[in-house]
């Protein structure tokens, strides 16, 4: 029983100071891992410039766990491009191929279609009932770059919250008790 | 690591060659609800071998027809495409039906001159995907439905 007696009195003698100043260090660690994430916003211009592949629509170019990273140009939607969408009524986005493009006179509306590699047919079944075309603005971002495998810890802290949990809760003890 | 090994992806300069013809205009007329559709038998021949380097996961290539219409500036219609694991599969000769159907927005395509352009992506083991094409010109659609 002695050393959880040490401990504590360990803890007592911590000076208010010290704790303060580890309070802080906490925050920078979330702060700049923040401000990561919205400077990667602001240089890609996409709400959401690393997304990760939960589908098997697109392989064996990527792969469940792939990490995508996504840039949202000026530049027109082009077939064969591999773009991130939002339907309409679905909450998760979708990384498909542009098979199909019809860019229309003067105004400079475009009428998309994608499909998934891995897919036999074409995504009008995903789209919103009676939409045949996808529109700018259901386009998030165009993958540009790419990560095997990156994602996987993410796809794991979803499926199974208690592990991510149970890593907070290690990285903060961690920084608690970590003397500088 | 992985940056270095997409980096040296620009050190490759590659020479793909490619040549398509449409063998055989299967059928060509206008959908119930007016828009213009056609079946055509392709042969396609390329050589894209040179555009694997040791980080290349695989090629996707597609067949696109593109044209201009009154109503769209651009249309791009993908008719046919493929997946090549390897580089001993990039070098072929294919005899296909369009894979995807060759539908208009409107009922333009008769007469309609056309390009058919084969695109490629390069999907890397890690690292900036790129992508290119080579553009054949000159195909033309029948003036009468058939």
């Amino acid at each position: 029983m002695g050393w959880i007696r040490e401990s504590i009195e360990s803890v007592k003698s911590m000076k208010i100071r010290e704790s303060l100043f580890q309070i802080i260090s906490l925050g920078m660690i979330v702060s700049s891992a923040f401000m990561i994430w919205k400077g990667l916003m602001c240089i890609t211009g996409s709400e959401s410039p690393v997304v990760v592949v939960l589908s098997e629509s697109m392989e064996p170019g990527f792969q469940r766990g792939d990490i995508l990273f996504l840039h949202m140009s000026k530049d027109p939607i082009r077939a064969g491009e591999i773009v991130v969408f939002n339907v309409k009524g679905r909450d998760i986005p979708i990384v498909h191929r542009v098979i199909e493009v019809h860019e229309h006179q003067r105004t400079d509306e475009v009428d998309i279609l994608t499909k998934g590699d891995n897919n036999d047919v074409n995504d009008r079944m995903l789209y919103a009932q009676g939409q045949f075309w996808l529109k700018q603005q259901h386009i998030m971002g165009r993958a540009v770059g790419f990560l095997p495998y990156a994602g996987w810890a993410t796809i794991i802290m979803t499926e199974k919250p208690i592990i991510k949990y149970v890593l907070i809760g290690l990285l903060g003890l961690l920084v608690i008790t970590s003397k500088d | 690591m992985c940056a270095i090994a997409s980096l040296s992806d620009n050190l490759n300069t590659p020479s793909p060659a490619a040549e398509i013809q449409i063998l055989n205009i299967n059928w060509f007329q206008k959908q119930p609800h007016g828009n213009d559709e056609v079946s055509l038998t392709l042969n396609i021949t390329a050589d894209l071998q040179s555009l694997f380097t040791w980080n290349t996961k695989q090629l996707f290539i597609f067949v696109a027809a593109e044209y201009d219409t009154p109503k769209n500036a651009l249309n791009q219609v993908s008719l046919w495409d493929a997946i090549i694991p390897a580089k001993e599969f990039a070098k072929f000769s294919i005899h296909t039906s369009n894979k995807y159907r060759f539908i208009d927005q409107g009922h333009n395509l008769r007469g309609k001159e056309f390009n058919l352009t084969l695109h490629w992506h390069v999907m890397p083991k890690t690292g900036k995907m790129f992508a290119d094409k080579i553009v054949m010109s000159g195909y033309r659609l029948p003036e009468e439905y058939r």
